[in-house]
């Protein structure tokens, strides 16, 4: 069974493009026909992440306005079997396209794909009423911060009330060592607050700005714990029980003693 | 054994602040209703409870919140008002 499935935040920086570039990615390495659509109609940004930049010919608005097919418009990724990018037109804006329209995309693309994965562009408006226009299924990305987690809990309540209930978290960007010494709210906190299920856990890690200058998804990279967490997000997005990741494995000098030692927890 | 986590308690730092804060705002972002709807309810229920019992009108407090509930742990807005109470009238019947 096809779903579409709309990466969504409200707060831009939060790492919706990444997200939605990973999880993608590590669902295409699972075997599954996955098409990235980018949603961010003038301000694209998911083709430079996946490296795609130099192969756009056609995009969104040119397959909505019917000056192409929607195969012609599909950009494949050599990299990964399974794979493909539907870009954003950059020379346009979010008016270019109706909720409607971007509905019937949706659908027909659900036809050929397993997955339709959706990077919304921040923010409430037209641009965000585009893109969850298709959507079954929703994953909120935020970061431990207290501006993102408001504009979650904002984002959550919208999806529901357009319908869409089947709304999962991933926090983005933890620094477990900020929040073992208390500067950082937990994973525990910001899912209390928000009251909706966790699908994901990614630390914050230097590998995707490597990854993100190189054009490469982390997803990709055997030993990015990123990569890793987002690798994981994919199985759990698929149905599967996957233990959340032991993001201490990166933290400092004093939380590795206290591991060895049996102090931490 | 000793605890490393619990010899600095938790209460200070900037994590629990920034919890707080968040929940504070939640609150407010959450119900939706303007200053101006309040004051309006505010003075229907003053006036209705005004024809029963003297109250006191500048300790009369109303607001919204948050309570959790059990039920699929959905969260809904309660609206509850602390309404001091002067002098109970007497009602002829």
């Amino acid at each position: 069974m096809s779903q579409v499935i709309v990466i969504t935040s409200g707060k831009g920086g939060v790492g919706k493009t990444t997200t939605s570039a990973n999880v993608g990615t590590a669902l295409a390495l699972s075997g599954r026909q996955v098409v990235l659509v980018d949603a961010d109609i003038g301000l694209r940004n998911l083709d430079v992440v996946m490296g795609l930049e130099n192969r756009i010919v056609y995009d969104l608005v040119d397959v909505v306005e019917g000056r192409c097919r929607l195969r012609q418009a599909l950009i494949k990724d050599k990299r990964f079997d399974g794979l493909f990018l539907l870009p954003a037109a950059q020379t346009r804006d979010k008016s270019a396209v109706s909720p409607e329209q971007m509905k019937k995309l949706t659908d027909s693309l659900k036809e050929e794909f397993d997955y339709v994965i959706l990077d919304c562009p921040a923010g409430i408006e037209q641009g965000f009423k585009n893109a969850i226009a298709g959507a079954d299924r929703a994953l909120v990305v935020t970061t431990p911060e207290v501006s993102a987690v408001r504009d979650a809990d904002r984002i959550i309540g919208l999806l529901e009330s357009h319908g869409i209930s089947n709304t999962q978290l991933i926090i983005n960007r933890v620094r477990m060592n900020m929040v073992k010494r208390g500067d950082m709210m937990a994973m525990e906190d910001v899912v209390e607050i928000l009251a909706i299920d966790l699908i994901g856990v990614v630390p914050d890690d230097e590998n995707i700005v490597v990854s993100t200058n190189k054009g490469e998804p982390a997803a990709a990279e055997a030993n990015s714990l990123a990569g890793k967490a987002f690798r994981n997000i994919a199985e759990r997005v698929e149905g599967k029980e996957i233990p959340f990741l032991d993001l201490q494995a990166d933290s400092n000098f004093v939380g590795r003693l206290k591991k060895v030692f049996g102090f931490g927890h | 054994m000793l605890d490393f986590n619990s010899l600095f308690s938790r209460k200070n730092k900037s994590s629990s602040v920034a919890k707080d804060r968040l929940k504070l705002v939640l609150i407010h972002d959450r119900i939706n209703c303007s200053t101006e709807l309040l004051e309006m309810m505010r003075a229907d229920i003053v006036a209705v409870i005004s024809k029963y019992v003297d109250i006191d009108t500048d300790d009369f407090n109303i607001e919204i919140s948050n309570l959790q509930y059990e039920e699929g742990g959905k969260k809904s807005p309660v609206l509850s008002a602390n309404i001091p109470i002067k002098n109970l009238k007497k009602i002829n019947h």
